[in-house]
């Protein structure tokens, strides 16, 4: 398939980006990446996604399609001849949908709310709000990985992806804070897992390192606090 | 083996009634349980611990909670008729998109809408509108948002209409003049019988909101 069919505007700090780069490789698909720098927005991406504005937004035969999960569903549907990402029963369907609506709703608010916020008090209920996620996804991976290496069984399917693309974040935000979230004695199952989800060839290279994190954390901190003070 | 069904929700729920039109759409017969959300039932609870939130469909005693996916789990699971997403990936990718868009704005922003004042609630106020006068262009000149047939963004939006009255007395404008066209998008949707018959009367709605506002006002 010609390269320039696919077209992906992603980021490489954006765990969203992150979630369609990995579908695009669970399906060996080559694609043409646009680097988007978010300051300004460029012209290319309102021209797309012109109800957010936001990264990732996939570009297939000059159609865009946008939000995260809704493109890693989309790749799914449309590259049927590849592994599959979602799970075939409908009942699993609707749970990893679930749980990856969970994590959307409860992870990277209350991981921005961390980064916002000043003071270690001010910090305590999301970083609660975190520990009471890993502690629910550590139950959801028993019951949904039924035994097996990832939460969709043999493979990466559709909730690692969701939940797996926060962990460079995941590591920032334990590195900055010097709290630990992902560990052992909470959630040894999720440790395992995410070694296992990192070291996968449809995921390698894709985790941002945290020295570069760190690098944009402090101008991203001040970005998030300025907004709120602006709303 | 027969199906069993049990649908946990409140009358009032636009999110509810989603669910209420996707059964009745597919011709799947169940039991309704209304609940009370300042009692809830040892049921709701053991079905839905992580959000403790209705509609849950309970199917052969397995819980499916949030609407969009209750929806899509109904169409997936009685696929033989009357289908709700398009089979079109870019279509239903696009469906998505519409009707998490529709999750992620409307309600939450009729709450700020409904509990501010002054400036604030000028703001959201506009803001509320903003987004169906959004939904209306995505609507274009298509009877349906499924082009058309009734489809996924249509059921997703239409059990709002009946909360239209509501929003329009709190947020002082009309919505047939600030969004015809939906206006006119809904009533089509209302000559489905799955539509009329799941959705409650507007003035009901109406009075159970200025119930739960005067309560709010006078904490």
């Amino acid at each position: 398939m010609a390269k320039s069919e696919v077209k992906l505007i992603g980021k490489w700090s954006s765990p969203y980006a992150m979630r369609v780069k990995i579908a695009l490789n669970i399906k060996s698909l080559q694609y043409e990446l646009f680097e988007e720098t978010l300051n300004p927005k460029s012209h290319f991406l309102l021209q797309f996604n012109p109800v957010y504005g936001k990264v990732p937004v996939l570009i297939h035969h000059d159609r865009p399609i946008c939000e995260s999960l809704v493109i890693v569903e989309y790749i799914d549907e449309t590259w049927s001849t590849g592994p599959s990402i979602l799970p075939s029963d409908p009942y699993d369907r609707a749970l990893a949908r679930f749980w990856a609506a969970y994590i959307d709703d409860k992870w990277f608010p209350s991981m921005k709310n961390i980064v916002i916020v000043e003071g270690e008090e001010e910090r305590k209920p999301y970083f609660e709000v975190l520990e009471e996620v890993v502690e629910r996804m550590e139950d959801a991976f028993g019951k949904c990985s039924k035994g097996k290496p990832f939460f969709a069984g043999e493979r990466v399917g559709f909730l690692d992806i969701a939940f797996g693309s926060f962990l460079g974040w995941l590591s920032l935000i334990e590195h900055i804070y010097e709290r630990k979230l992902l560990v052992e004695a909470k959630a040894p199952a999720l440790v395992k897992w995410a070694e296992r989800f990192a070291a996968d060839p449809a995921v390698k290279g894709l985790i941002p390192e945290i020295d570069k994190l760190v690098e944009i954390f402090k101008p991203l901190q001040i970005k998030w606090r300025a907004a709120i003070g602006k709303k | 083996m027969a199906d069993e069904v049990v649908l946990l929700d409140t009358w009032v729920s636009m999110f509810g009634m989603r669910v209420r039109i996707a059964l009745a759409e597919k011709g799947v017969n169940y039991e309704y349980k209304e609940e009370n959300l300042r009692d809830k039932s040892p049921l709701l609870l053991q079905m839905n611990p992580i959000h403790k939130k209705i509609p849950v469909l309970i199917h052969n005693g397995k819980p499916i909670t949030e609407s969009a996916i209750i929806v899509q789990y109904i169409d997936e699971v009685w696929n033989e008729k009357s289908p709700i997403l398009p089979s079109d990936p870019y279509q239903r990718a696009q469906a998505r998109f519409w009707v998490d868009y529709i999750d992620k704005k409307i309600y939450a922003t009729w709450r700020e809408t409904w509990l501010s004042e002054g400036e604030e609630h000028e703001t959201r106020r506009k803001e509320f509108i903003s987004i169906f006068k959004q939904l209306e262009e995505a609507l274009g000149d298509n009877p349906f948002y499924g082009g058309d047939t009734f489809g996924f963004v249509d059921l997703g939006l239409i059990p709002f209409y009946c909360w239209f009255y509501t929003f329009e007395t709190y947020g002082h404008f009309k919505m047939e003049e600030e969004c015809p066209k939906l206006i006119a998008w809904a009533k089509r949707c209302m000559q489905r019988e799955s539509v009329s018959k799941s959705l409650p009367d507007e003035k009901k709605v109406f009075d159970f909101a200025e119930a739960i506002h005067k309560e709010l006002q006078s904490k």
